[in-house]
């Protein structure tokens, strides 16, 4: 029997075949990255052990049922919430647990309001009626008076360390593993966690 | 005579399409690696609120989710109107929440356990006792790194 070459395989509908594929994938890809605000949730701790705080160190927030906003025994409106609790945070009246003066507080230095960043907190108290569409509208803001505060430390004393124009959320960003930042990254890590101590974020949730 | 004749005239050249597949497949290589299959179906509604504090989620392979809203169209006469908690492709009730945070556990590697974070797909229009009951449960299973889903507004 005479051996026979094999026939060629048409390959000119191979484009067609990919193009096929390639628009399935390109029609169910979903390019969406998850966005959220990150918390972290206080343990449980069997000691209750009352530790007493100035009332003039706290930040009321409550949210009713009917979604309504009373900050301090006042009724206030979302979009005044950020500047209030900025000015709170920010007040620097008296000094913290070491005795130290804010001297980076920009704040009124009322003495009725909070002595100090580091002793000042947010407390914020829901209703089960209160919706989660209100309650992350308000939890956004004081995660962003938080960030005022940090961007505006950032960008005072980013300089004198060597980052220029950089704030502290993009400092953040460039701190990340994934990012393509060149720069010294520990020093940069360095610097966010002074800052994160000269403003931490003192957020309690009452349940 | 000369050696180098004259091109001819008459017509465009054809181009030459034998590269096509292997752009095509390349493209499709990469739209095949960045795809995300969503891995649960939504039974409920599930639209999130908008924010302008957030931060993006990285590790995908390391995010729980844990999603609430009101069970959608076809679900309303089985399970009612009220805000419900699906996970994975289930309804579950708050008291599942700790099964399945050790499920989702038992599933990663050693040391990426500390790393896990529960992200809170939470429809805007839930009311916030579903979600307090959620974040106390959580809390009793010391899963305390969570993320409030939301929509990234950039207005401000």
């Amino acid at each position: 029997m005479a051996k026979r070459a094999a026939p060629e395989v048409n390959a000119g509908s191979m484009a067609d075949i990919a193009f096929l594929l390639l628009i399935f994938f390109l029609v169910t890809t979903t390019m969406e990255k998850d966005w959220g605000i990150n918390r972290k949730l206080p343990p449980i701790e069997d000691s209750k052990e009352n530790v007493i705080i100035k009332q003039k160190n706290i930040f009321t927030v409550l949210l009713n049922g009917k979604d309504q906003l009373q900050v301090e025994d006042e009724l206030m409106q979302v979009k005044d919430l950020r500047a209030a609790a900025v000015e709170f945070l920010d007040n620097g009246g008296g000094t913290n647990a070491d005795g130290e003066k804010c001297n980076y507080c920009k704040g009124k230095r009322n003495p009725k309001s909070s002595d100090h960043p580091d002793k000042a907190i947010i407390s914020l108290k829901n209703e089960r009626q209160t919706s989660y569409g209100f309650y992350i509208s308000v939890q956004n803001e004081l995660v962003g008076a938080y960030n005022v505060l940090r961007n505006r430390r950032a960008l005072e004393i980013g300089p004198q360390k060597g980052f220029r124009r950089m704030d502290f959320l993009e400092m953040q960003k460039n701190s990340k593993p994934s990012s393509t930042w060149i720069g010294n990254k520990g020093k940069l890590k360095e610097l966010i966690s002074q800052i994160k101590l000269e403003y931490p974020m003192k957020l309690s949730e009452v349940q | 005579m000369s050696k180098f004749k004259k091109k001819q005239d008459g017509g465009v050249p054809a181009i030459n399409t034998a590269s096509l597949p292997d752009i095509v497949f390349m493209l499709l290589f990469f739209f095949m690696v960045a795809t995300v299959m969503r891995d649960s179906t939504l039974k409920i509604e599930n639209k999130l609120p908008s924010a302008s504090e957030v931060e993006k989620l990285e590790k995908k392979n390391l995010v729980m989710y844990i999603y609430v809203g009101k069970p959608s169209k076809n679900y309303k006469k089985q399970y009612g109107t009220e805000a419900r908690i699906q996970l994975n492709d289930k309804f579950a009730e708050v008291s599942d929440i700790a099964a399945f945070i050790a499920a989702e556990r038992a599933d990663k590697r050693e040391e990426e356990r500390p790393f896990l974070i529960t992200s809170l797909k939470v429809d805007k229009d839930a009311n916030m006792g579903i979600v307090g009951d959620i974040k106390q449960e959580l809390r009793k299973v010391n899963a305390l790194k969570i993320n409030y889903a939301s929509i990234r507004d950039m207005s401000n």
